[in-house]
């Protein structure tokens, strides 16, 4: 009997697969539309350009899609768990960028994640966070890369492995992790709120990095803005987990994200400074607000400020002993700026004790900012700070690390600093 | 790979690598000697010279981390060497063999900025990291104060 049915049951298999392969490919299917002649510049409003280039800004596209062509021209490296993607040339050039692609098309990529050949993008563009842009805020990007010159730049091809490379199974990664739709407003919150809220779940897409992603890549909702490790550094969090002695309140994240620094908290380094500089630059105030409202109201800042003055208190009350040579190494190096005397602590003098980077569970963003210090452009405008990775061995800086860490800090000691700092060296050096 | 900032109130060019130290570029580059080298690790002081205002140890300071900025140098303190602090060095007589006071001076520009009246705690956390061989520190003590009631004084003038 078995010898019977057999076929019969391999031949419905088959079928079934046929059939589950055939509605995959259906599910996967995108057409590709139709290349336009590209738009003249003229054909675009001033002021729809205008409002592109200040969300294209606070989207930091340059980030990305920068290289050695020019500021979109694309090659940016951008490595990944699974293989380095190379960005796209997005320049308005006809041949090599995006300058064939129809308003639809550009949606689409920025809604979908569907390249205007049909081809599904890699999750790399930030589509999971682009999907809540408006048409007209899309539209108004459009209109600004068009009329950006066309730069012909080739970028190398990407070195994701087979069959990750298939673009098709993309569709499978949206079907787990991808939900399409347009930011819908909180009506129980403020316009404010729902403004930043716009802003920094769309275009700004602050879950890039803030949060936590799983194994296939993808943000995990259930942990937005829980903070994550990156390309050496620690994204902190931006939920009450942060742990910063003082609460960044909207009025604190509102200063950080306009002048790139708060005394009570730290600096604009690494990948933010780029965030500050190029992107909430061509923020107005209002928008860099509304941000800072709604990234105050998701980190219990409201209650976690009833323990600031007693965090000013003890950040004052430290005193730099003379007989550890520990203290004396932090003293020698450091004590010329990082010397508040009692004062309130300011950009130019800040106060180690209130640094959140001294207390995120790693030590890397202050290993970072000891090894390449912070430059005139970064963090506040015209305050730097030298790195001493040169001078300094890596015993020297985990001397000062664990120093500062066990007198400016009521935390437990790092881990391995010796190791995060060989690899964080490893690190930039490959980079450089 | 050239950086252009702006040295003692000029803007100049350099040539070289972004990662070459601005005390090279400054003694090298630009001829200006004032400045000078002692350890190379930012630990004694003696490179310290002025980025947007504020004492910064030039020899660990990447030259692509100033670009466009404002660099002063001891030469560049006071157009005819008469800042307060370098008058008041004269008065105490502070410098022995002299090689670390132009970092010193530098250094006592941004203290008496932020602290314009320092206590001894001032000048010792602030001035630490300016080391000096021949153990002038008490003069050098001497002369800020005497430069820091000097400075007040002709505020209030």
């Amino acid at each position: 009997m078995l010898k019977r049915r057999l076929p019969r049951l391999l031949a419905a298999l088959l079928v079934v697969a046929v059939l589950v392969i055939g509605a995959f490919a259906a599910f996967a299917w995108r057409t590709a539309i139709a290349p336009i002649a590209p738009p003249a510049a003229a054909s675009f409003a001033a002021a729809q350009v205008e409002q592109g280039r200040i969300l294209a800004a606070a989207g930091n596209c340059v980030a990305c899609h920068h290289g050695s062509a020019g500021a979109l021209a694309g090659g940016y490296p951008l490595k990944t768990g699974f293989g380095t993607i190379y960005s796209p040339n997005i320049t308005s050039d006809a041949d090599t960028g995006i300058g064939r692609w129809s308003l639809a098309a550009f949606t689409r990529a920025m809604h979908e994640g569907v390249a205007r050949d049909g081809s599904h993008l890699f999750p790399a563009l930030p589509y999971d966070h682009f999907t809540k842009v408006s048409d007209a805020d899309v539209a108004a990007i459009y209109a600004w890369l068009m009329t950006q010159p066309a730069v012909r730049a080739v970028s190398p091809a990407n070195t994701i492995p087979f069959p990750l490379n298939i673009r098709a199974l993309q569709a499978g990664w949206k079907m787990l992790y991808f939900h399409p739709g347009r930011f819908v407003a909180n009506p129980a919150k403020s316009a404010e709120w729902n403004r930043g809220a716009y802003l920094a779940e769309g275009i700004a897409h602050c879950g890039g990095c803030h949060t936590p992603r799983g194994a296939l890549g993808a943000e995990k909702p259930d942990v937005a803005y829980a903070g994550a490790a990156l390309n050496g550094w620690i994204a902190p969090p931006l939920t009450a987990a942060n742990p910063a002695p003082v609460a960044w309140t909207a009025a604190a994240l509102a200063t950080y994200l306009r002048i790139g620094s708060e005394p009570q908290h730290g600096s604009a380094a690494g990948d933010m400074s780029g965030v500050v500089h190029v992107g909430m630059a061509a923020l107005p105030d209002s928008d860099v607000r509304a941000i800072a409202t709604y990234i105050a109201d998701g980190n219990a800042s409201a209650t976690r400020s009833a323990g600031d003055a007693a965090a000013l208190a003890r950040a004052a009350a430290v005193v730099t002993s003379t007989t550890d040579p520990d203290a004396r190494l932090y003293a020698t190096a450091c004590g010329s700026c990082h010397y508040a005397g009692g004062k309130p602590p300011g950009d130019a003098r800040p106060d180690l004790a209130l640094n959140t980077a001294l207390w995120l569970d790693a030590p890397d963003n202050f290993i970072q900012v000891v090894l390449h210090g912070i430059g005139v452009h970064d963090g506040a405008p015209g305050v730097m700070m030298p790195g001493y990775g040169r001078g300094f061995s890596d015993a020297d800086i985990a001397r000062i690390a664990a120093y500062l860490r066990r007198t400016r800090t009521t935390l437990a000691p790092w881990h391995d600093v010796p190791g995060r700092i060989a690899d964080i060296r490893k690190q930039s050096d490959s980079a450089s | 790979m050239s950086t252009s900032f702006e040295l003692n109130g000029s803007p100049v060019t350099v040539d070289v690598p972004a990662d070459s130290p601005l005390l090279w570029a400054i003694r090298d580059s630009l001829g200006l000697t004032g400045t000078k080298f002692g350890c190379g690790i930012g630990m004694c002081g003696a490179c310290t010279v002025h980025v947007e205002g504020r004492a910064t140890r030039s020899c660990i300071t990447a030259i692509g981390q100033v670009a466009g900025a404002k660099v002063t140098t001891i030469e560049g303190l006071d157009p005819a060497g008469a800042h307060p602090l370098q008058t008041a060095w004269i008065e105490a007589q502070v410098p022995q063999c002299g090689y670390c006071q132009s970092g010193q001076i530098m250094q006592a520009v941004t203290l008496l900025a932020d602290f314009p009246d320092p206590s001894d705690a001032d000048i010792d956390a602030v001035m630490n990291g300016n080391l000096c061989r021949c153990m002038a520190y008490v003069r050098i003590r001497k002369a800020i104060k005497a430069a820091a009631a000097g400075m007040r004084s002709a505020a209030h003038a």
